[in-house]
């Protein structure tokens, strides 16, 4: 009896496959796209809204980190990617036609830290933190530390120093970040969407985002970067970091939006914010991009990706603060606008 | 019977194989053949495609691959001793504590202590345990056990730092929580095996024991367990294999972090946590060597299940043989 119910079932499925699938792919064109995880949140929200906005777009987006998005639209297995760390020149190379790469929202790393006390504010000079993640300041109440919070009373605890353990674009922005601020970094574990990390048993790794922010809240004494959005989420104390300036900058969207007004946007749109000049700037923010093919296969497709990112840099903005990400300038947006034909 | 019914319906019952019944028996066996000799052309398969993979690296980094410590994608220099010392120190850890549990458990389980309804009750939460996604006890293993050993963790580095196996204060992740938690993970597999083991010893045998005066403990201890040893070794095997391979909540829990060291607080890493976490994003350069490293715990875990068997078929001939 089981078996013959689950036959049936399985006849059912079978059939539904059959019958309903041509159907629905003649009334909706199905876009997928691949890539970062940092702004899946807000995409997906975009591609959500979109698709209800138009019936005959479906538009599927899988957060596989940023390598395998630029890995998958290399292959051409995808309509469009997106990437933290854009696209190298060898590997715009190997893209026959040509690629357009679009700014599309940018976000902040934050260094998230667990003290039990739960001092608040905890603030870290430019000079010091790069020092934690060599594992060359091994305490909390290091006197370096302790000089830059005067009244914060910090306890003789070991740093655990959380990392990202698998490939990804926040590793690959705050290793720049950490090189152009420190020619001791640059020459030791250099930047990279993975680096050699210095080995101490106080330095951990775990994987993705929300496995750092996990690790971090459950290890007393313990610090990690991780993007703003997951961090607002999870509720984590998070450092004020001292910018070119000199000053201490809380991450915020205000911050966020100093430190990209700075950015001098190149002819390819690529252009990285490592160490942000002005007072109010937070020192580490990114842009994240949207990879899309000079020539896609129908001009339907082109119209509809056209469509997403006159939605993204207009209608998309509105939600990006709210979520924890930045919202893009004028003379980014505008940048981004003009270069939406080339989608073709 | 037969004869009654035969006369009684017309129809030959009794008799010769027909030619279907020869058919059905051919082909029968021939399916079963094929079956079987694709399950070994798909692990030649796999060794295959893995060893062809791997070769580039093998020949840019040979032997020196299984010995250097460090893992520099930018400067293209691969060592897995940390991974190798990582995950056969991590199965071993969860192995003592894992097989030591699901022993008792199965001993517990199938002499008697319970009534038969409790032990089955008991049996069924035992296995409910590996039906739990691995996720799920990296999850469990981060919120719960981490802050749970870490007062022990703390308390035997401060009083006995001196001994290498406390050496290092617990950061969170490390090895201990892992090695608990791949106990659990492994449990199951170890007490239902050991079980059937216990269970296939004839009953007249516990009878005799009792019968010339041994207590229940002593029947259990120097009867029943040698008796089933054979199984309970192959209990251990498999679990040890399933130790061998596990991955997610080892990626979460052990602290990737490339350390040789012999304290239970250090973080590690193993190997099957390395692939994990390398392989979606890894470039040209470093697929072949992510392969060569899934050779070598392919190795590993095909050594450790070929020695398991030979120790078992060697023991159980002497058994059988009256020693």
């Amino acid at each position: 009896m089981k078996k013959f119910g689950f036959m049936v079932f399985m006849l059912d499925v079978t059939l539904n496959l059959f019958f309903t699938g041509p159907v629905s792919a003649e009334e909706k064109l199905r876009l997928t796209g691949s890539g970062a995880s940092f702004p899946f949140p807000l995409y997906s929200a975009w591609f959500k809204n979109f698709s209800r906005d138009h019936k005959n777009a479906n538009i599927d987006y899988q957060a596989k980190g940023s390598g395998a998005g630029v890995l998958d639209f290399i292959n051409r297995t995808v309509d469009f990617a997106a990437s933290d760390a854009a696209m190298k020149p060898e590997e715009i190379a190997k893209v026959q036609g040509g690629v357009v790469l679009l700014p599309m929202t940018a976000g902040k790393i934050v260094l998230a830290y667990n003290i039990p006390g739960n001092p608040k504010e905890l603030k870290l000079p430019r000079d010091v933190y790069p020092d934690i993640f060599l594992g060359k300041i091994t305490k909390w109440n290091d006197p370096r530390i302790q000089a830059a919070n005067p009244g914060v009373k910090l306890p003789d605890l070991p740093i655990t120093v959380v990392r990202r353990a698998d490939s990804s674009g926040t590793t690959y922005v705050f290793t720049n970040h950490l090189s152009a601020i420190s020619p001791e970094w640059k020459a030791g574990p250099g930047s990279g969407t993975t680096v050699n990390w210095p080995s101490s048993d106080k330095i951990v790794a775990a994987p993705k985002n929300d496995g750092v922010t996990a690790t971090v809240k459950q290890t007393p004494g313990a610090i990690g970067y991780i993007e703003y959005a997951y961090a607002l989420g999870a509720k984590v104390e998070m450092a004020h970091l001292q910018n070119k300036e000199g000053k201490f900058v809380r991450p915020s969207s205000e911050s966020g939006e100093a430190a990209l007004a700075t950015a001098q946007l190149p002819e390819n749109l690529i252009a990285w914010v490592l160490d942000p000049a002005g007072e109010k700037s937070y020192p580490i923010t990114t842009f994240t991009w949207m990879l899309f093919y000079h020539h896609n296969a129908s001009p339907e497709k082109a119209k509809i990706l056209r469509e997403v990112v006159e939605y993204g840099i207009t209608e998309g903005q509105k939600m990006s603060a709210k979520m924890g990400y930045i919202p893009l300038p004028a003379n980014v947006v505008s940048a981004v606008r003009a270069n939406v034909d080339k989608i073709k | 019977m037969n004869a009654f019914e035969e006369a009684t319906t017309g129809e030959q019952i009794s008799g010769p194989p027909s030619q279907t019944d020869f058919l059905l028996d051919i082909s029968f066996r021939g399916l079963a053949k094929v079956c079987a000799g694709f399950i070994i052309l798909v692990v030649v398969l796999l060794l295959w495609e893995i060893g062809y993979k791997a070769i580039p690296a093998i020949r840019e980094y040979h032997l020196g691959f299984l010995t250097g410590t460090t893992w520099d994608v930018n400067k293209q220099t691969f060592g897995i001793l940390p991974e190798i010392w990582g995950t056969l120190y991590s199965s071993i850890l969860a192995l003592c504590i894992g097989g030591f549990f699901g022993i008792t458990m199965a001993i517990f389980l199938t002499q008697d202590f319970l009534p038969a309804r409790f032990a089955l009750v008991f049996r069924t939460i035992v296995e409910l345990l590996a039906a739990i996604p691995s996720v799920v006890y990296g999850f469990w293993g981060i919120y719960v056990v981490i802050p749970f050993v870490r007062p022990i963790a703390d308390w035997l580095n401060a009083e006995l730092g001196g001994i290498p196996f406390f050496s290092t204060t617990l950061s969170g992740p490390g090895m201990l929580p892992a090695a608990l938690v791949l106990a659990i993970m492994i449990l199951p597999t170890i007490a239902a095996v050991s079980q059937d083991a216990l269970r296939q010893v004839p009953y007249r045998i516990k009878e005799a024991a009792f019968g010339l005066g041994a207590t229940r403990w002593e029947t259990i201890l120097k009867v029943m367990l040698p008796t089933a040893s054979t199984g309970i070794f192959g209990a251990l095997v498999l679990g040890f294999g399933r130790a061998l391979g596990e991955t997610m909540a080892l990626a979460m829990l052990v602290g990737n972090s490339n350390q040789l060291s012999l304290s239970l607080f250090s973080p590690g890493n193993t190997l099957a946590a390395l692939l994990a976490l390398n392989f979606p994003e890894a470039g040209e350069r470093e697929i072949p060597v992510l392969m060569y490293a899934a050779l070598v715990l392919l190795l590993i875990t095909l050594a450790v299940n070929m020695l398991g068997t030979t120790i078992m078929t060697l023991t159980s001939t002497s058994m059988r043989s009256g020693k």
